[in-house]
C-alpha cells in the first residue's frame, strides 16, 4: 500500500473564493477520503433576522449570498407576504421574474467562467466574465446596484422598468445570447474541456435522490425537479420546462448550466413581451400576523426554502432558510473518493458551491 | 534594494481572503481582474500563496472561526505588507453588526491600511483602494511613485 498523505484544501484556496476546508487523504495521486469542514462563513443571520424589524430583513437576507442575492430578497418578501396574505400586483410579479432570471444569467456566466478557470482555461474565464459585465450593467441600470440589488419590498418591487430601459434590456440580452452561444459551442465541443469533465465525478440518479441534491446538480443526474415548475410569479404564463441531462458527470452539469443560461435569457425576453401594465407595489397593512408560511424558489444553485413565523409585532418570531449548497455538499463525499487529485477543483466546483449561503 | 522596492510599487501582487462575506465583494474583486477593469495591465496579479503576496485584500466581517485563519495568513505575508479591507462589513461589520458570531471589522484582528466602503464595493472603488495603498507603501519605503 502506498503511503497516505493528508492535504488541506482551503479555507484559503485560489480556486475557491470562499472559505471551506476539505481534508483530502490521498494515495499517490488518488483521492481515498474526504472530510469537509464547514463553519468558516457562519454569521448567525437567522438569529439577527429576529432582532431586526421585518422590512429591514430584506437587506440582511440579500446578504446571505451576494451572487444569488436578488432571489434571496424576493423569496424573503414572498414568504412574509404569505403571512397576511398579500396579493402582489401582476406587473410586480413579472418584474420579480425578470430580475430573478437576470441574476440567474449573471450567476451562470460567473460559474462557467470559474469552471474554465478550475481546469486552467484562462482565456475562456475572461471571455465569460466579459459577457457577464453586460448583464451587470443591465442590473445596475434597472435596479441601481450591480451585486446586491435590494429591489424587492414586502408587497411588490421598489422600481419599475420603463420603455426606454426595456428596449435597451432586450437589445443587450440578444447580444449576450449570441456571444454566449459562441462560447458555449467551444466549451461543449472542445477536446481538452471534454478530457477534463466527461466521466469525472459521476453521480447516478439513485444516488442524487438518496443524498437529497438540488438544482442543476440534481437535473444533471436525470431528475426532472425545478421549483419554477410550481408556476409561481410569472413562470406559469411563460411555458417553463426544466432542463435535464442524464449522465451525471461534470460535463452534464456544465451542459445543464449552459442550456439554463440560454433559457434564462429567453424567459426574460418572453416576460418583457408579456408584461402587463399597472401598479408595482401594494402597501402592507399593520404588522405580520401570528401565522406561519413557507416558500420555495429556484435559485441558480437549486432550491431555496424559506420558513417564517410571525407573532403580530414588527419582528418575526422565527425565520429559517435552507439553501441549495447545503444539500449538495454530501454528494462530494460520493464523487471525490477514487478521483485523481487534479480533478478535485473541477468536481468541487461542479456543484457550484456557495459557502456563504450554506452557513449564513 | 532600489529595484526591488520599485517593483513592489509598480507590480504589487495581491492575495484575496474571504472572512465570512456574502460573496458580493469577492466577485467584485474577481471582476477587477477580468477584461472590463483588467488590473493586470498595471502589473497587479492575484496570488494564491501568502508568501508571494505584497497586498492582502480582505472581504467580509471577521467571525470567531476565521479570526485565527486571518491572523495566520497575515503573519505569513513578508514585510512590507499592506492590508485593504474591502466592503462595509470588512470595515466595520456593517449589516451583520448584531449577528452573534461576528467580531466586527477586520481591524479587530489585524492592522488595516486602507478601508474601501460600499456594499458591495464597486470595482472602481477597489482599484482606487489599491492605488491608495500603493501611495502609502511608496511613502513608507521612500520610493517615488
Amino acid at each position: 500500500m502506498a503511503p497516505r498523505t493528508v492535504a488541506p484544501f482551503g479555507p484559503q484556496h485560489p480556486v475557491l473564493p470562499e472559505p471551506i476546508q476539505l481534508k483530502i487523504t490521498y494515495e499517490d495521486e488518488k483521492v481515498v477520503d474526504v472530510v469537509p469542514a464547514i463553519g468558516y462563513g457562519h454569521r448567525g443571520i437567522e438569529k439577527a433576522c429576529e432582532l431586526n424589524e421585518y422590512p429591514k430583513n430584506i437587506y440582511l437576507c440579500e446578504r446571505i449570498c451576494g451572487i444569488c442575492s436578488c432571489i434571496h430578497g424576493i423569496s424573503y418578501c414572498e414568504v412574509v407576504e404569505r403571512l397576511w396574505p398579500i396579493d402582489v400586483p401582476p406587473r410586480a410579479k413579472y418584474l420579480r421574474t425578470i430580475w430573478s432570471e437576470m441574476s440567474r444569467t449573471h450567476s451562470h456566466l460567473l460559474w462557467l467562467g470559474l469552471l474554465a478557470d478550475a481546469f486552467g482555461f484562462e482565456s475562456m474565464f475572461m471571455q465569460f466574465w466579459r459577457i457577464r459585465e453586460k448583464v451587470l450593467d443591465l442590473l445596475e441600470m434597472t435596479t441601481g446596484q450591480r451585486v446586491t440589488q435590494s429591489i424587492s419590498v414586502v408587497g411588490g418591487v421598489r422600481r419599475d422598468i420603463d420603455d426606454e430601459q426595456k428596449k435597451k434590456c432586450i437589445e443587450v440580452l440578444r447580444e449576450v445570447r449570441k456571444e454566449s452561444e459562441a462560447l458555449i459551442n467551444v466549451l461543449a465541443n472542445d477536446y481538452t474541456v471534454k478530457a477534463r469533465t466527461v466521466g469525472k465525478g459521476v453521480l447516478t440518479k439513485e444516488q442524487a435522490i438518496a443524498l437529497g441534491c438540488a438544482g442543476p446538480h440534481l437535473r444533471a443526474s436525470g431528475v426532472k425537479e425545478d421549483c419554477r415548475m410550481q408556476g409561481l410569479q410569472a413562470y406559469g404564463d411563460l411555458g417553463f420546462e426544466p432542463i435535464v441531462e442524464k449522465d451525471g458527470d461534470c460535463y452534464a452539469r456544465t451542459l445543464v448550466r449552459c442550456r439554463e443560461l440560454l433559457q434564462a435569457i429567453d424567459l426574460q425576453l418572453e416576460a418583457f413581451s408579456k408584461m402587463p401594465e399597472g401598479e408595482i407595489a401594494v402597501r402592507p397593512k399593520g404588522n405580520p400576523p401570528a401565522n406561519e408560511a413557507v416558500y420555495r424558489a429556484e435559485q441558480p444553485r437549486g432550491e431555496v426554502f424559506y420558513y417564517a413565523k410571525g407573532n403580530g409585532t414588527r419582528n418575526l418570531e422565527r425565520l429559517r432558510v435552507r439553501t441549495p449548497t447545503y444539500a449538495n455538499i454530501p454528494s462530494l463525499l460520493v464523487m471525490l473518493p477514487g478521483c485523481e487529485l487534479p480533478d478535485v477543483p473541477v468536481i468541487v466546483l461542479s456543484i457550484d458551491p456557495c459557502i456563504s449561503c450554506t452557513e449564513r | 534594494m532600489g529595484i526591488i522596492n520599485t517593483s513592489r510599487i509598480k507590480s504589487p501582487w495581491i492575495m484575496h481572503f474571504d472572512n465570512s462575506s456574502c460573496n458580493g465583494c469577492d466577485i467584485e474583486v474577481l471582476a477587477c481582474l477580468t477584461p472590463l477593469y483588467d488590473v493586470e495591465r498595471f502589473g497587479i496579479v492575484n496570488m494564491g500563496n501568502p508568501k508571494h503576496a505584497d497586498v492582502l485584500v480582505v472581504t467580509g466581517p471577521v467571525n470567531r472561526r476565521t479570526a485565527r485563519v486571518l491572523k495566520n495568513l497575515y503573519a505569513q505575508i513578508p514585510d512590507p505588507k499592506m492590508v485593504i479591507a474591502v466592503g462595509t462589513c470588512a470595515c466595520s461589520g456593517g449589516v451583520f453588526h448584531n449577528c452573534y458570531n461576528i467580531l466586527g471589522g477586520v481591524d479587530k484582528v489585524i492592522p488595516v491600511d486602507v478601508y474601501v466602503p460600499g456594499c458591495a464595493a464597486k470595482p472602481e472603488a477597489i482599484i482606487d483602494g489599491v492605488v491608495l495603498a500603493l501611495q502609502k507603501l511608496s511613502k513608507a519605503l521612500g520610493v517615488a511613485k
